[in-house]
């Protein structure tokens, strides 16, 4: 295949950055959208050029490390898959493809297509946690039995790998359904419901402060999340966080 | 220089609770004027920093990725191992103890694998008590699989993503100490030297990815929980930052490297499509709790079917070799991993391999699927002799279990796995050598830690299943935390460690130097093309079968590589900003010292043990034969070059086990 990319170059995240054009040949179907990337950093070392910066790491879809908006959708096109998971036979001969970083005001861009997500972080010190000490004395795992509908369902949840897919993918740059997926895991679970309030509360209002927008339910964080991780967990995190506001 | 194992006295199933008991212990009060540096934050890592904060100490925590929950622990699919006999299967202490030993070819050490099995069960409780979402079975409670070499189900997992919710419950720990200001989180830092003042580790000298700097840090000890380094053969299912870089500067500082030519080879991994390859993914070993490996009986059928003529489906029953479960009638599809590689490797070598390049066999899910089929058609009143209604409803059941192991294969392969069996060969995956530790998990410089996949000391030379997660986690959440402060009670008068001493000053020029001579050196060559080519010398050489001819071979031609790597590489860019190039050619300088260790390692060591198979050492059926003379840990003491190596023996003792032939017929 012969492509015509179109990448987001930017030195650092004092400069200005723009869209350049790369032709690159020889692209087969059973490559990576990555190793399709490393080719092409390659031939750019070759030549004396920067390559391209790019997060990235396991390749395999678990880690989160990749982002990448790719002709206008987090993770390119293809559902259920991160950018480390496409490949080239996704796309045809001739193709112009747009690569450009996941776009927040909450994520700016240290370098090409890497972004800066410890705003993801702060929200998690705020309360993605349960208050439980190591040590070798907790209760045997079996004393409480759990309804397996509901450990599923705190499973779903615990898929989210934090790549923030969700964000980029919103008009208003919410990080609803990151923050509700967290919420929701210990909501679900008799561990976590202990400090369930505190935890809503601390949570949304560190997710406020870092400058994510609003959510307008207009769904876009769903289709685009790699782990199609679902809306209602909004709903359950919408729920509560008033049962919280209304007992504090 | 004797190695001293500092194994406490006293029978098998009581030195750890004796150990407790008699060591020094730091009050509350002090340990707020004790820091602690931990590199690295996967399941060991991560699991060490946050205990280490609860415990009251001040940690630095370091990690490459832009955030510790990225750590490859992630990556970890079927399970983690606990000895809870939640099965009432005839499990116990003991027969974890007994099955991990014998699994790594009887080249651990005792008390350490004792007391791993002792702990597991109260890795299970701590992370149910984190909110961690372990499978359950209807009743509430916990779910359990099987994994290789063992005869019990004591395998708890998360469908077929246990290490994601792991490292998730560890991360969440860390969180809390974030919060409270315990620990102190240095993300896309990267560890380039460790500082020993005194002869005792005092700091580390790190790299801002970001930004470039290079920085010190002092502490009053260091935790290396930096994982394996399986990419020195440039292709393996580890993750592309993965890299022996920590653990090598420490034992270039002094720590002995032990055992470093044991490999696991994973024999369920996505096959090699071509040269563009940056990496290989793995399909979980629970597969074999269901998929059931083959390849065509005759050479006919094998050509047919990699020219396209006849598909997998379309070969009877009679005329597959499932040769696992000829070979291994007691154990089947679920022997050993270094055992099930070999027999792969083993097939494809006679020519039978199933795919264009001749280097994969089937991992067929059919049997699994009918089985599950008619169950759930019987418990929901179908029909289970319909073929279609079982078809449906065994699917549905395999997607519950593997669903997301299924999406990746079909994602990378452009087939569907429910439809026709999976194409799998080995490929690197883990490494059980690492830094030498004694009992406490120090290695021989006082102060300086290992932990996790990082050390040596648990799975002697072949790791079972679903046992990395509970060795990292143990070593983190019930070890490390524990023996470190019988470290730390020395310390409680020392006060902050300078950092403007000769010893940061020297240890922060060595790692400029190296930078310097990377970045301007102006080769011809990108850092990819010098760690393909080890990785090529290794995969060829010190693979899945290794000789003293090859070996040889490997010593000199990575010594040459490395040399021309130094004059010839290309690095674009500068040092003080963002450049992964620079933080890659770093990471290959030293996979291309390792690697010459490592292949004198395994030339040294005239035996074949677990995932060391050494084809001068085999039996008449083709299996591993261990020799009595090497039954020890190999140290090796860094002296300026890997070929001048110092060999130091730690000899191994089994005093509650006998050492006999690893039999999985």
């Amino acid at each position: 295949m012969k492509l015509t990319l179109k990448i987001w170059r930017q030195k650092n995240a004092d400069t200005k950055g723009k869209i350049v054009d790369y032709p690159i040949d020889g692209i087969d179907g059973d490559m990576s959208f990555l190793e399709m990337l490393d080719i092409l950093n390659e031939e750019l070392i070759n030549k004396g050029d920067e390559p391209v910066a790019f997060d990235h790491d396991c390749r395999e879809g678990i880690c989160g490390m990749c982002s990448l908006h790719i002709n206008g959708e987090p993770h390119g096109p293809d559902k259920g898959i991160t950018t480390c998971q496409l490949h080239m036979r996704m796309f045809k001969d001739g193709d112009t493809i747009f690569i450009e970083p996941f776009r927040a005001n909450a994520f700016p861009v240290i370098k090409d297509l890497v972004v800066d997500r410890s705003s993801f972080e702060r929200v998690q010190h705020a309360g993605g946690f349960i208050s439980v000490n190591t040590s070798g004395n907790t209760i045997d795992a079996n004393t409480i039995p759990i309804n397996k509908h509901d450990a599923d369902e705190a499973f779903e949840a615990a898929t989210c790998i934090g790549c923030g897919a969700c964000v980029a993918s919103c008009k208003n740059s919410s990080a609803m359904l990151f923050v509700a997926a967290k919420v929701s895991q210990f909501a679900l679970l008799p561990q976590g419901k202990v400090e369930a309030t505190e935890r809503v509360l601390n949570m949304v209002k560190q997710m406020d402060e870092e400058g994510f927008g609003n959510c307008t339910n207009t769904g876009a964080c769903e289709v685009e999340c790699p782990k199609g991780i679902s809306l209602e967990y909004i709903a359950r995190m919408n729920r509560e966080y008033l049962a919280a506001s209304l007992k504090g | 220089m004797a190695l001293d194992s500092k194994i406490p006295e006293g029978p098998l199933a009581d030195k750890w609770t004796n150990y407790k008991n008699n060591i020094n212990l730091v009050n509350p009060a002090n340990k707020r004027n004790i820091d602690v540096i931990v590199v690295g934050t996967g399941l060991a890592g991560g699991s060490a920093a946050a205990t280490l904060a609860e415990l009251g100490y001040n940690v630095k925590a370091f990690c490459f990725q832009d955030s510790p929950r990225r750590a490859h622990s992630i990556a970890a699919q079927g399970g983690i191992n606990a000895a809870k006999n939640y099965q009432g299967d005839g499990d116990s202490t003991y027969r974890l103890f007994y099955d991990t030993v014998k699994g790594g070819d009887y080249r651990s050490r005792e008390a350490n694998v004792y007391r791993l099995a002792e702990v597991s069960a109260n890795i299970i409780d701590q992370c149910v008590a984190q909110g961690v979402p372990f499978a359950r079975e209807y009743g509430g409670l916990l779910d359990n699989r099987s994994f290789g070499g063992v005869l019990v189900s004591r395998t708890f997992y998360a469908a077929g993503q246990t290490g994601q919710q792991l490292l998730l419950g560890a991360y969440s720990a860390m969180n809390r100490q974030i919060g409270r200001g315990k620990i102190t989180m240095y993300n896309r830092h990267e560890m380039l030297d460790v500082v020993v003042v005194g002869g005792k580790a005092r700091g580390i000298i790190a790299r801002n990815l970001v930004t470039g700097e290079v920085e010190r840090h002092s502490a009053h000890a260091v935790v290396l929980g930096t994982g394996g380094y399986g990419n020195v053969f440039f292709l393996s299912t580890n993750a592309m930052g993965s890299n022996v870089t920590a653990a090598w500067k420490a034992h270039k500082r002094g720590a002995f490297f032990a055992n470093p030519c044991y490999t696991q080879i994973h024999p369920t991994c996505i096959p090699v499509s071509g040269e563009h390859q940056s990496k290989l993914t793995l399909m979980s070993e629970s597969l074999r709790n269901d998929g059931r490996i083959w390849v065509p009986k005759n050479m006919d059928d094998v050509l047919a079917i990699r020219e396209g003529k006849l598909k997998p489906t379309d070969i009877p029953a009679e005329n597959r070799d499932y040769y696992l479960e000829r070979r291994y009638p007691a154990f089947g599809n679920l022997v050993p991993r270094d055992v099930a590689s070999r027999a792969a490797k083993e097939r494809c070598d006679a020519g039978y391999g199933v795919n264009r390049t001749g280097e994969a066999v089937f991992l067929d899910f059919a049997s699994a699927i009918e089985r599950y089929g008619k169950e759930r058609a019987h418990v929901k009143g179908f029909d289970e002799n319909d073929p279609k209604v079982v078809k449906k409803f065994g699917q549905e059941v395999i997607r519950e279990k593997y669903g997301n192991l299924f999406q990746m294969y079909e994602k990378i392969v452009d087939q569907n796995p429910y439809e026709t069996p999976m194409m799998i060969y080995p490929a690197v995956h883990y490494t059980m050598g690492g830094l030498w530790v004694d009992y406490n998990l120090m290695t021989n410089v006082p102060g300086l830690y290992c932990i996790g996949e990082a050390n040596f000391s648990d799975h002697g030379a072949n790791r079972l299943g679903a046992s990395a997660l509970m060795q990292g986690l143990a070593d983190g959440y019930f070890v490390l935390p524990y023996t470190i402060g019988d470290y730390l009670a020395q310390d409680i008068r020392t006060g902050k460690i300078p950092t403007n001493t000769p010893e940061f000053d020297e240890a922060e020029k060595n790692v400029n130097d190296s930078l310097e001579h990377l970045i301007n050196n102006n080769g011809a060559h990108s850092v990819d093309h010098f760690h393909k080519k080890l990785g090529k010398i290794m995969w060829n050489k010190c693979g899945m079968a290794r000789n003293a001819e090859g070996l040889r071979e490997a010593i000199v031609e990575i010594a040459a590589l490395r040399e021309e790597f130094w004059k010839d590489v290309r690095v674009p860019g500068i040092q003080h900003e963002f450049n992964e190039e620079l933080a890659k050619a770093m990471r290959v300088a030293d996979y291309l010292e390792l690697g010459e260790l490592f292949a004198k390692d395994a030339l040294e060591r005239e035996e074949s043990a677990g995932g060391h198979f050494r084809e001068e050492f085999q039996t008449e059926e083709g299996e591993a034969l261990r020799r009595p003379e090497f039954q020890y840990v190999a140290a090796w003491e860094y002296k300026g070059a890997p070929k001048d190596a110092i060999l130091h023996k730690e000899e191994l003792e089994f005093e509650n086990i006998e050492v006999k032939e690893r039999s999985y017929k």
